[in-house]
């Protein structure tokens, strides 16, 4: 069985990453590898007082004092190089104990300073010291109303780094989580007639009851990046009748290298308390797979074009079942002209706790774009007036340089995507092929 | 990834039927995957059955799949593992008394079985020149299993191409449409279709009789399979019909006669159909004399499938009763051959699985050319724009590699449109 390494990095990624150990915790017995690393104590002393203490080893934490004061350029550049030794050290510890090491989760925000910055050092750290290994990186982007002034700048230079480091990103935003747990509630208080829902079934509860998630968000949303993580491990730590490795992610979704973003959703969000669950029950979890409703980064990938996408399942489906529903949501999809067949499928028979079935849907398509768009938008209009520059220039190794370096890599990737959907709407002509002599 | 020496229980290393202190049967088998999950659940599943068992050592495991990455399958396990498979391999031959060839059971549309499993059968060419080697490959469904395996499939098939001797074919969609009209299952899953799969392989080596007339069995049934059906190196595609096929209920409530058997089964051949029901009665052979107006177009719909050579296997009641005049027709055979040397019939008394008379027909005919041509047409149009060669270029086969297999493989769709 191939294991998963998961380095958790600042305030957010440490805490999806806490929630990801207690959901896996109730899947498994088993305890598997993580590196915390945090530049604050806060959030990682909360982890080990908490009710994982003792899944985590204290000689696999990181942590300083001060934090990273939202400044990417702290994160990267002295952070950096003052923990690189130790971080490899930790990491290698950690690989060590791997029966056969396949993937790094690297999990942060894009938006502050330590996730941020020393979050994407180490993805060419562990670039450079495991080539073969993986890596796949959860990353929380900034939403509209975002608290951190700054954000942009560290996103932006985060941005370059996963461009070039990462093998496979999950980009995730806070308001989409936001909404989705929303609408849960809506059904939850809804107190409509039939409507119960069976307690261990939410995809935002981790304790298996309807917490008060309006006084705590976070951890129902954290819970819901949580559950995607389970359930891209699943094939790997279960068995099915087509299993996926998350090489085959890899290999499947991302047919040219800098192109590998990838949308992700989750269903059914809940599962009624119907003893009965008729196929149309097993249809509609597809079926919302590919609403915009169900995404967790604020996207509609029905609208835009499809590279690639892949389908998890998990549960007592067949592969007919997942078979007909392709057949019936493939008319409303764009593929892109060389890949119109463009699917990868999976089952597991192990479904997630509280659930008889649920879908991961990973898509490669152009509807992540606006996210890149708008982050440069947003950068630029900082950049033009030179706002809070100083705090970054004043960091050795930091220059003028790196901003427009990293503002001309999005703009790359932007590029790409347009290209793409500039394809969108010609048709679809056999090319000719070799002619041979008979 | 499985390979095996003979099918038919006579090739087991025990023959003793299980009863109390009897010895259980050992499959002549070699099971190999680059990540364990699948080759432990298989190993148990057999051993559970009671009646038969793999080899205590007979299987080859790593921890980490090829990433459906036919590249990796070939140029980093294959070299990596070379010598302990070949050593697995070479401790079955040892224990064989004659050995006739191999049996190579793989998929195309993954990394493992398609790169290993070609990697595999070249080193078998080398290692063991004078034996043959047959491989059952699994053709993808035509969607929705792996992207990429459009491009497995090409570098598996040429690569085959030119170290096998015989491929015979499986598509998982005509399999699929087999559980689903005939064995009427409403949620099929692999399981259900590895059970026809398996029928199918049965139908064709289980024992026969070794010649008209005799009552001993076949020797070597992979031998006498090649030699029927393969005259050419150029045409090495071979597919398996069968009837009857269906579910235990409709068994009950049918009778059957060779007569009314062999008439489905030749329209079947003629029309290109895979099952019993839906054939096409409206296309015939072309008439002796006049021009073969229906000749091989790939766009034409309507075309009579012409065969290279036919192998037709009887078993159950009445088996030397059949009247077999319909697959002796030289309007069914390219002019190559003398038709009686382009039709072979095997037969037995012995029934097979529950049907009081089945058959099987094996043939080397134009029935694979629009699949191969689709996958072939898929595979190009996606090369075209580069996309996913840099997963293949990391391991180390180039564009190059990929351009010598499609011209390999047009080569083999135009020999088999101008039959």
């Amino acid at each position: 069985m191939t294991q998963s390494v998961i380095v958790q990095v600042g305030q957010c990624g440490n805490q999806i990453g806490c929630c990801f150990w207690d959901l896996a915790l109730r899947e498994h017995a088993a305890v598997n590898q993580a590196v915390l690393i945090d530049m604050e104590e806060g959030v990682v002393n909360e982890i080990l007082q908490g009710p994982l203490r003792d899944v985590f080893d204290s000689k696999q934490l990181i942590t300083d004092i001060s934090g990273s004061g939202n400044n990417w350029a702290v994160g990267h550049k002295v952070f950096g190089s003052r923990y690189q030794e130790e971080i490899l050290e930790k990491l290698r510890k950690s690989a060590e104990h791997c029966d056969c090491l396949q993937c790094f989760f690297v999990i942060h925000s894009m938006g502050g300073g330590t996730g941020s910055g020393l979050g994407t050092y180490l993805l060419k750290v562990l670039e450079d010291e495991f080539p073969e290994v993986y890596r796949f990186v959860t990353s929380v982007y900034p939403s509209g109303e975002d608290d951190v002034i700054t954000s942009p700048y560290n996103s932006i230079l985060a941005m370059k780094e996963l461009n070039e480091h990462a093998d496979c990103v999950l980009p995730i935003d806070n308001q989409s989580l936001f909404d989705i747990i929303s609408k849960i509630d809506l059904v939850v208080n809804s107190g409509k007639l039939g409507t119960t829902i069976k307690p261990k079934s939410l995809v935002t509860s981790s304790a298996g009851t309807f917490k008060k998630w309006q006084e705590k968000p976070f951890d129902a949303m954290n819970n819901i990046v949580a559950n995607l993580l389970l359930s891209l491990t699943s094939s790997a730590r279960f068995e099915g009748s087509l299993n996926m490795d998350l090489n085959e992610i890899s290999m499947n979704l991302v047919p040219f290298p800098q192109l590998h973003y990838l949308v992700s959703s989750l269903t059914p969000l809940y599962t009624l308390a119907d003893v009965n669950v008729p196929p149309r029950r097993l249809d509609q979890m597809f079926s919302d797979a590919f609403s915009k409703d169900h995404q967790l980064i604020r996207a509609d990938p029905k609208h835009s074009l499809y590279l690639a996408c892949a389908l998890m399942v998990r549960g007592n489906v067949q592969i007919s079942d997942l078979r007909r529903n392709i057949e019936r949501l493939k008319p409303s999809l764009q593929f892109v002209s060389w890949n119109q067949e463009g699917w990868k499928t999976s089952l597991c028979s192990v479904p997630p706790v509280g659930h008889s079935h649920s879908l991961l849907a990973l898509a490669n398509n152009t509807c992540v774009k606006p996210t890149f768009v708008e982050l440069r938008e947003r950068f630029l209009r900082l950049y033009k007036k030179k706002a809070h520059l100083h705090h970054y220039l004043q960091i050795e190794g930091m220059e003028e340089s790196c901003f427009t370096e990293a503002e001309s890599s999005l703009s790359a990737l932007i590029r790409e995507y347009n290209q793409l959907d500039a394809t969108k709407s010609m048709p679809v002509e056999d090319l000719p092929r070799l002619s041979v002599a008979v | 990834m499985r390979i095996m020496r003979g099918l038919s229980l006579r090739h087991l290393n025990k023959t003793e039927t299980a009863g109390p202190g009897a010895v259980i049967p050992i499959a002549r088998a070699v099971l190999v995957d680059m990540e364990p999950k699948v080759i432990n659940q298989t190993l148990s599943k057999a051993a559970q059955s009671g009646r038969w068992k793999y080899g205590q050592h007979s299987s080859f495991c790593q921890k980490q799949g090829s990433g459906n990455n036919w590249a990796y399958g070939y140029s980093v396990h294959g070299p990596r593992h070379e010598e302990s498979i070949r050593n697995l391999i070479q401790k079955e031959v040892e224990k064989c008394d004659s050995l006739s060839g191999f049996f190579i059971i793989m998929s195309m549309a993954g990394g493992t079985g398609s790169g290993l499993g070609a990697f595999v059968t070249q080193n078998l060419q080398d290692q063991y020149s004078n034996s043959l080697k047959m491989n059952q490959i699994i053709w993808p469904y035509g969607t929705g299993e792996v992207i990429v395996q459009n491009y497995n499939s090409v570098l598996t098939l040429s690569h085959l191409y030119r170290s096998s001797d015989a491929l015979l074919v499986h598509e998982n969609d005509a399999v699929h449409k087999i559980c689903a009209k005939l064995m009427n299952i409403k949620q099929i899953s692999f399981s259900d279709i590895n059970q026809v799969l398996a029928h199918q392989l049965g139908s064709v080596f289980q024992p026969t009789y070794s010649a008209e007339g005799s009552f001993h069995y076949r020797r070597n049934p992979l031998g006498d399979l090649m030699e029927n059906l393969v005259p050419h190196p150029e045409f090495k595609m071979l597919g398996v019909r069968n009837i009857p096929q269906m579910s235990e209920n409709s068994l009950a409530y049918s009778t059957f006669t060779w007569a009314g058997l062999l008439k489905h089964l030749r329209q079947m051949l003629i029309s290109n159909a895979k099952m019993e029901e839906g054939i096409d009665w409206q296309i015939r052979p072309p008439l002796p004399g006049l021009p073969n107006l229906s000749k091989m177009s790939l766009n034409k719909e309507l075309h009579f499938n012409t065969s290279i050579a036919n192998l037709l296997i009887l078993r159950g009641k009445d088996v030397h009763s059949a009247d077999l005049e319909g697959f002796k027709d030289p309007a069914l055979y390219t002019s190559w051959l003398e038709p009686v040397n382009a039709f072979n019939v095997w037969r037995t008394q012995r029934a097979f699985s529950k049907y009081e008379k089945s058959a099987a027909l094996v043939s080397n005919s134009q029935f694979l050319v629009k699949p191969l041509d689709m996958i072939v047409g898929k595979a190009w149009n996606m090369f075209a724009s580069k996309a996913y060669v840099h997963q293949y270029t990391k391991f180390g086969i180039e564009e190059e590699d990929f351009l010598d297999s499609f011209a390999l493989l047009e080569q083999v769709v135009a020999s088999y449109c101008t039959l």
